[in-house]
C-alpha cells in the first residue's frame, strides 16, 4: 500500500466515523466538533486529488466561519435538542427504508459506470489546468474570464440574501435611547448643570 | 469579445443595475417614503424592457454558450417581464393598506426576474441553476413578507427549506449529467446524447433534473407546498407566483429537455408523462374540497401545469408551441383572477373564502360576469381561450402518439369543471351573506376586464388568438433546431 492510498483510508475512515457521530452525539457541542473533524478529514482527501485550493477553502471557509458559526448558534440560543430528536423513532424506519432503495438504486448506476466516450477530452477541454500553474491561479483565470457571468450572478444571489435578511428582521424601534458621541461632546457644561442656592435649613 | 457577450445579455445587466440604484435611493431617499415612486418604477421598466425585447430582438450565444438569446427566451421573457410589471402595479393598493409596501418589495421582484431571465436563456446546467437561486432566493423572502403574520412565516420557512432540497434534487441530477457526459453545456450534452444513446447513469441524472424541476413547477408529486404557500403568502406575492415564475420554470424545463436531451425524447417522456397527469388530477380532485379561494387557485395551477406539461411530454416542436401559448394563457387568466382576489375586502380586511362571493351577481354584477368568464376559461369550456389552450397541447400529444394522455387530460379537465363551475353557481344563484364591500381600484378594473375580455373574444375568426399561436411557433421553432 503506498502512502497516498494509506492517507486517503485514514482520512475516509475519519470522515465517516466523524459523521456519523455529528448525528448520533447527545451533547450538540461535541456534535459541531465532530462536524469540524468530518470537515479537516475532507480537506485532508481534497489535497491528495491535488486541489489544494479547495483544501485551503474547506479549513478557512467551513471550519473557521460555518463551524464556528454553529458553534455559537448551539451555544447561544436554547434550542432544546432531545425535544428535536423526539419524533426520530418514528421516522427512522420509513427513512431508512428509502435510504436502502435509493443506495440500492445508486450502486445500480455506479455499477454500471458507462461514461460516454467523449466525456474525458470534453472535461479536459472545459478546464485545461496547465500542469505549471497552480490551481489557485488556474481557477482565477477561468472564474474571471469563461465563468464571469456565473460569478456576478452568484454576486447577486447574496446581495438577494443581504437584502433578504434586512428586509425580513430590521426593526426599526421608536423611543430608544442611542449614543450620540458628537452630541455628548458638544454638551456644555452650562446645558448639563444647574445650579441652585440652596438656603440652610430649607431644601430645594 | 466581452462587449459582443454584454450586448446579449444587456436587458438584464439594465435591469440588475436598475434595482441597485433604486435600492440606493430607497435607502438614502427616505426609505419607505419612496416605496410607491420605486414600484412605480420599476414597474415602467419592467414593462419598457419587455417592449425592447420583443421590438429589437438581440439574437445569439454569449459566453461560450452559457446565455442563449433565442426566439424561445425572447416570447417567455416578454411574458415573464409584462405579467411582472402588471402583478407591481396591481399590488400596490394592498400592500398600501396593509403597510406592507416597503421599498424593497418591488426590488426584489425586480431582482426575481433577472432570475427568470437567466433562467429560460440558461444554457448550461450551471447558468440555469444560478438563475433558478436567484429567483428562488427572492421569492422565499417575499413569501414572508408579512413578517408579524405566523401564515407568512410558515409560507416563506416552508418554501425555503422545500426550496432548498429541490434545489439538491436538481444539482445531484445536475452533477450526474456533468459525470456521464463530461459537460455541463446543453449543446454539448446533445451532442454527447446525439452520438452514444442515453445510458443508465444519464437516465438518474435526468429523473433528477425532471424531479428538481417539476417542484419548481409544482408539479405533483412534488407539489405539497404549493396550497400553504399561496395561503400564506399575502395576495400579492401569490398573484405573482401564480404568473411570472411558473412561466419561467416551464420554460426552463422545455429548454433543459429539447436543448439538452432532444435526440432521446424516449429517455425522459415516461417521466413528463407520469407527472403530467399526477398533476392534472390531482390538481382536479383535491381542489374539490377547498375553501379558500387562494388555496383553490394553488391547485388549480397545480392542475394547470399538469395541462402544460402535456405538450412538453410530446417532445415535439408543436408541443413546445402549445406549452408556450397555454403558459400565455393561463398568466393571463391568472392576472384577471387575482386582480378581483386582491380587491376582496370586507370592513377594510381581506377575505378569501370561496363563500364570501356568494350572490355576487346581485352586489356587482359586472364583477360577477367578468369572473364567470375567466372561470369558464380557466375550467376550458369550448368558446373561451382556456379551451383552445388545452386544444392545442392535447392535439401536439395525439400527433406525437400519445392519445391515452390527451384523454386522460380530457378527463382530468372535466372533473376540474366542477370547482370552476361551483364558484359560478354560487354566485349567481346562492343567497348573499355579508356582501363584499372592496372597491376596485381602475387597475384592477382595467385588469379583470381586458383579460375577461381577452380570453372570452381571443378565438373569434378576425382575432385567431391575437397572432399568440404564431409567435409561439416561431420562438419554437427557435428552441428545436
Amino acid at each position: 500500500m503506498t502512502l497516498v492510498a494509506f492517507a486517503f483510508y485514514i482520512f475516509a475512515t475519519v470522515a465517516i466515523i466523524a459523521g456519523l457521530l455529528v448525528v448520533t452525539a447527545r451533547n450538540p457541542v461535541h456534535s459541531v466538533l465532530w462536524l469540524i473533524l468530518a470537515f479537516f478529514s475532507a480537506a485532508g482527501m481534497f489535497v491528495l486529488m491535488g486541489a489544494e485550493f479547495v483544501a485551503m477553502l474547506m479549513i478557512i471557509v467551513y471550519v473557521g466561519a460555518v463551524a464556528v458559526l454553529f458553534l455559537f448558534v448551539v451555544m447561544m440560543l436554547d434550542v432544546d435538542f432531545v425535544e428535536l430528536k423526539q419524533g426520530l423513532a418514528n421516522y427512522l424506519p420509513m427513512g431508512a427504508l428509502i435510504a436502502v432503495i435509493l443506495l440500492l438504486e445508486l450502486s445500480l448506476v455506479i455499477g454500471n459506470w458507462a461514461i460516454s466516450d467523449q466525456a474525458p477530452a470534453m472535461r479536459a477541454a472545459e478546464t485545461p489546468i496547465p500542469s505549471d500553474v497552480h490551481n489557485t491561479a488556474a481557477l482565477g483565470q477561468i472564474i474571471y474570464t469563461d465563468y464571469v457571468f456565473l460569478f456576478q450572478t452568484a454576486g447577486l444571489i447574496l446581495f438577494v440574501a443581504m437584502i433578504g435578511a434586512i428586509v425580513l428582521t430590521l426593526r426599526h424601534r421608536e423611543n430608544i435611547k442611542r449614543q450620540d458621541i458628537t452630541k455628548q461632546i458638544w454638551r456644555t457644561r452650562e446645558e448639563a448643570v444647574e445650579l441652585k442656592d440652596v438656603k440652610p435649613g430649607q431644601g430645594v | 469579445m466581452i462587449g459582443a457577450d454584454i450586448s446579449i445579455i444587456l436587458p438584464e445587466v439594465i435591469l440588475a443595475v436598475s434595482a441597485m440604484a433604486l435600492l440606493m435611493l430607497g435607502t438614502y431617499g427616505g426609505g419607505d417614503k419612496q416605496a410607491v415612486l420605486i414600484n412605480w418604477l420599476v414597474a415602467g421598466l419592467l414593462f419598457v424592457l419587455g417592449l425592447w425585447i420583443m421590438l429589437d430582438p438581440s439574437e445569439g450565444e454569449a459566453f461560450n454558450g452559457a446565455f442563449i438569446a433565442d426566439g424561445f427566451a425572447q416570447y417567455t421573457k416578454v411574458l415573464m417581464l409584462w405579467s411582472a410589471a402588471i402583478i407591481l402595479v396591481l399590488a400596490r393598493d394592498f400592500l398600501q393598506k396593509r403597510e406592507l409596501l416597503k421599498f424593497e418589495f418591488p426590488i426584489l421582484i425586480a431582482l426575481s426576474v433577472v432570475g427568470m431571465m437567466i433562467m429560460v436563456s440558461a444554457g448550461d446546467l450551471m447558468n440555469l441553476y444560478m438563475g433558478l437561486e436567484l429567483q428562488s432566493l427572492s421569492l422565499y423572502v417575499v413569501a414572508a413578507f408579512r413578517r408579524d403574520s405566523l401564515k407568512s412565516t410558515e409560507a416563506g420557512l416552508k418554501y425555503f427549506v422545500l426550496g432548498a432540497l429541490s434545489s439538491g434534487l436538481l444539482l445531484y441530477g445536475a452533477s450526474m449529467v456533468y459525470g456521464y457526459t463530461g459537460t455541463t453545456n446543453l449543446g454539448q450534452v446533445a451532442e454527447v446524447v446525439a452520438a452514444e444513446g442515453v445510458g443508465l447513469g444519464l437516465t438518474f441524472g435526468i429523473v433528477f433534473l425532471c424531479a428538481g424541476l417539476a417542484f419548481k413547477i409544482s408539479a405533483a408529486p412534488f407539489h405539497m407546498w404549493t396550497p400553504d404557500v399561496y395561503e400564506g403568502s399575502p395576495t400579492p406575492v401569490t398573484a405573482f407566483f401564480a404568473s411570472a415564475p411558473k412561466v419561467a420554470a416551464a420554460a426552463m424545463f422545455a429548454r433543459v429537455m429539447y436543448d439538452g436531451f432532444g435526440d432521446a425524447p424516449e429517455a425522459w417522456r415516461q417521466i413528463i408523462v407520469f407527472i403530467s397527469i399526477a398533476s392534472m388530477f390531482w390538481g382536479a380532485i383535491a381542489a374539490i374540497g377547498q375553501t379558500d379561494i387562494k388555496r383553490l387557485m394553488a391547485y388549480s395551477s397545480i392542475g394547470h401545469m399538469g395541462f402544460a406539461l402535456v405538450g412538453l411530454a410530446a417532445g415535439t416542436e408543436q408541443g413546445a408551441q402549445a406549452l408556450l401559448v397555454y403558459l400565455a394563457i393561463y398568466v393571463v387568466m391568472n392576472i384577471g383572477m387575482f386582480a378581483y382576489i386582491l380587491c376582496m375586502e370586507r370592513g377594510g380586511r381581506p377575505v378569501t373564502q370561496i363563500s364570501d362571493l356568494a350572490g355576487l351577481s346581485k352586489a356587482s354584477p359586472g364583477h360577477a360576469l367578468a369572473l364567470t368568464a375567466l372561470l369558464f376559461s380557466l375550467a376550458g369550456v369550448p368558446p373561451l381561450a382556456g379551451f383552445f389552450g388545452k386544444y392545442f397541447v392535447f392535439l401536439a400529444a395525439v400527433e406525437a402518439g400519445l392519445a391515452p394522455l390527451a384523454i386522460a387530460g380530457a378527463i382530468a379537465s372535466v372533473i376540474g369543471a366542477f370547482y370552476y363551475l361551483r364558484i359560478v353557481k354560487m354566485m349567481y344563484f346562492d343567497e348573499v351573506g355579508e356582501a363584499l364591500d372592496g372597491r376596485l381600484s381602475l387597475s384592477h378594473r382595467l385588469a379583470l376586464g381586458v383579460s375577461a375580455l381577452a380570453m372570452s373574444v381571443a378565438w373569434l375568426p378576425f382575432l385567431n388568438g391575437f397572432g399568440v399561436v404564431e409567435i409561439s411557433a416561431s420562438a419554437a421553432a427557435s428552441l428545436v433546431q
